[in-house]
């Protein structure tokens, strides 16, 4: 009597159970891209997660005989144990329990894993909701001179959300209102970029924002960081930024200038309101949204 | 029972009464004074030296989150707090601070003392392995303790540490959004990098300590380079040690020592 004979579960997993182990890993890898891209693509990995699932443990119960009954022997309790020799590799009993042992404790385990460690990468997938934020007055932003206005993205957090963007009203178009609205996050690495200019002027205050008009028109913004150097509409000019300035969108309520959601710019042609904007989703410091570059970060998460 | 007999079974008696109970005494006698290689090295030690910076950083820093806040209103006061306030204050922070540098530091010393004595070969690659994952985590916990003062340079520092994170390919920005918790730095960004750098992390370090001392263990300390023994040879033969009582082979209770 050999040692298959008597351990069944021990037997070499037959080569079905590797593919839908391959299945279900695939599942599970769709199905995380999904929930960062879209519901339909979240849904089919779902659906391929669970039925390579189920194929698996289908092929993983025939490899280990779980599936064919054998002959049952009637229990004896007197004289010598029947012939156990004969019968075929059917799961014994010590198989069984130890199988579902691991199984249950698998199962047990994953319930309080899972959902743990979903929560910890739960906001690399999420988006974050910031409503639009009330700049003030559009009275307050002087045409053609830039205004630094520091905000507070979410004000329930306090001076932690506080951002900082360079506001320019350009005038109306078409009596439209136009405004360049630059983010002052480097586009290397995400240091406060400065408008290189005298800031020791007064400022204003309006509820949470803290403004501060330019006499003078900057020559551009520079970081003190790495020494990235930008143009007047955001253009890289020099230094190791990837792209341009970041910009907000924005909108004029009750003659009030709110600020929307950012965006990224590769780069910028012409100046002020006739300026044609290159606009990309938004993306972290120092990843290129355009050129061959732009292909290592095929995937977004939201924003 | 009380115990009886000569003075030095009775001194010995709690010892040899732990040992008869859970088999301890004997299993740190076996770590201590195992058989190593006659010629070993001073170099041989910045592995104990690494092991006793982590073991400062840990224990300087379970006194530190006694008194530290991880909130962004809270975090710098209560650094401030610890060096002007608390007695001592300045010394266990400054103990964290400087031996986070000695630990990073001692950790690539001794990773060179096993490439160039070939530590790392067969049947060790796995113990080399575990180690440059010990080294990877140790930087972890250097970046997330960075964040923590929660001062001007912290804040930038760690801003560009995290983009730094977000400009690997593919999973970059992932990587980066689940750093910071978000978008952006937020409210929950510190904590969450607190939580890494005391708990998760750390957790980590010890399992993984546990696992690279048992391989040294159980596989021995390599001899270095230059020695003469010839690579594989059995253990030397040494002279029977002398009977003795107590410990590890205590007498049988009530009896009297040979």
């Amino acid at each position: 009597m050999s040692e298959d004979d008597l351990e069944p579960s021990r037997q070499p997993p037959v080569p079905g159970q590797r593919r839908w182990a391959l299945g279900l890993a695939a599942g599970v890898a769709v199905l995380l891209v999904g929930a960062a891209v879209s519901t339909p693509v979240l849904v089919a990995g779902a659906v391929v997660a669970v039925a390579s699932g189920l194929l698996w443990l289908g092929s993983a119960a025939r490899g280990s005989g779980l599936a064919e009954a054998g002959p049952v022997e009637p229990e004896r309790r007197d004289g010598p144990a029947p012939g156990r020799v004969a019968s075929p590799p059917t799961l014994g009993r010590s198989a069984f329990l130890e199988l579902s042992t691991l199984g249950l404790g698998g199962v047990i385990g994953g319930l309080v894993t899972v959902p743990a460690f979903a929560f910890m990468i739960a906001p690399a997938f999420l988006k974050q909701r910031e409503s639009p934020h009330d700049l003030g007055p559009v009275s307050d932003f002087p045409e053609g001179e830039f205004v630094v206005a520091t905000f507070m993205g979410r004000p329930e957090q306090g001076e932690v959300s506080r951002r900082t963007a360079f506001v320019r009203n350009n005038g109306t178009v078409d009596g439209q209102p136009s405004f360049t609205i630059i983010s002052n996050h480097c586009a290397h690495l995400g240091c406060p970029v400065q408008p290189n200019t005298d800031l020791n002027v007064p400022h204003r205050q309006y509820r949470d924002v803290t403004l501060i008009p330019l006499p003078i028109t900057p020559a551009g913004f520079g970081c003190p960081c790495h020494g990235g150097q930008y143009d007047t509409e955001g253009n890289r000019i020099a230094g190791p930024p990837v792209r341009a300035l970041d910009r907000y969108s924005f909108f004029v309520r009750d003659r009030h200038l709110y600020l929307g959601a950012p965006y990224s710019v590769s780069h910028v042609v012409g100046t002020g309101a006739t300026a044609r904007i290159y606009k990309y989703p938004f993306s972290f410091p120092g990843e290129h949204v355009d050129g061959p570059e732009s292909w290592l970060y095929p995937i977004q998460p939201p924003h | 029972m009380a115990p009886r007999g000569s003075r030095y079974e009775r001194i010995m008696y709690p010892i040899d009464w732990l040992e008869e109970r859970s088999g301890l005494v004997g299993g740190i006698r076996y770590f201590l004074f195992r058989k190593v290689p006659g010629d070993t090295n001073w170099f041989q030690t910045l592995g104990s030296a690494t092991l006793t910076a982590f073991l400062v950083q840990a224990v300087t820093g379970v006194v530190l989150a006694m008194y530290y806040k991880p909130d962004p209103k809270e975090a710098y006061p209560s650094i401030v707090h610890i060096t002007n306030d608390v007695w001592a204050g300045w010394l266990v922070r400054g103990m964290h601070r400087w031996g986070a540098s000695v630990f990073i530091i001692l950790m690539f010393l001794h990773m060179g003392r096993v490439f160039l004595f070939g530590a790392y070969k067969y049947p060790r690659e796995l113990n080399w392995i575990i180690g440059v994952l010990l080294l990877q985590l140790g930087l972890v916990e250097g970046f997330t303790g960075y964040l923590l003062p929660w001062d001007q340079t912290s804040y930038w520092a760690t801003t560009v540490g995290i983009n730094i994170n977000g400009t690997a390919p593919f999973i970059g920005p992932f990587l980066a959004q689940f750093l910071q918790g978000g978008t952006y730095i937020n409210a929950d960004t510190l904590s969450r990098f607190y939580s890494i750098h005391m708990l998760l992390v750390p957790g980590a370090i010890f399992a993984l300590i546990g696992l690279h001392l048992y391989l040294v263990v159980r596989l021995g300390v390599t001899s270095p380079p230059w020695s003469r023994h010839p690579a594989g040879s059995g253990p030397v033969a040494s002279p029977p040690a002398p009977p003795r009582t107590g410990l590890t082979s205590p007498a049988p209770r009530g009896g009297t020592a040979s």
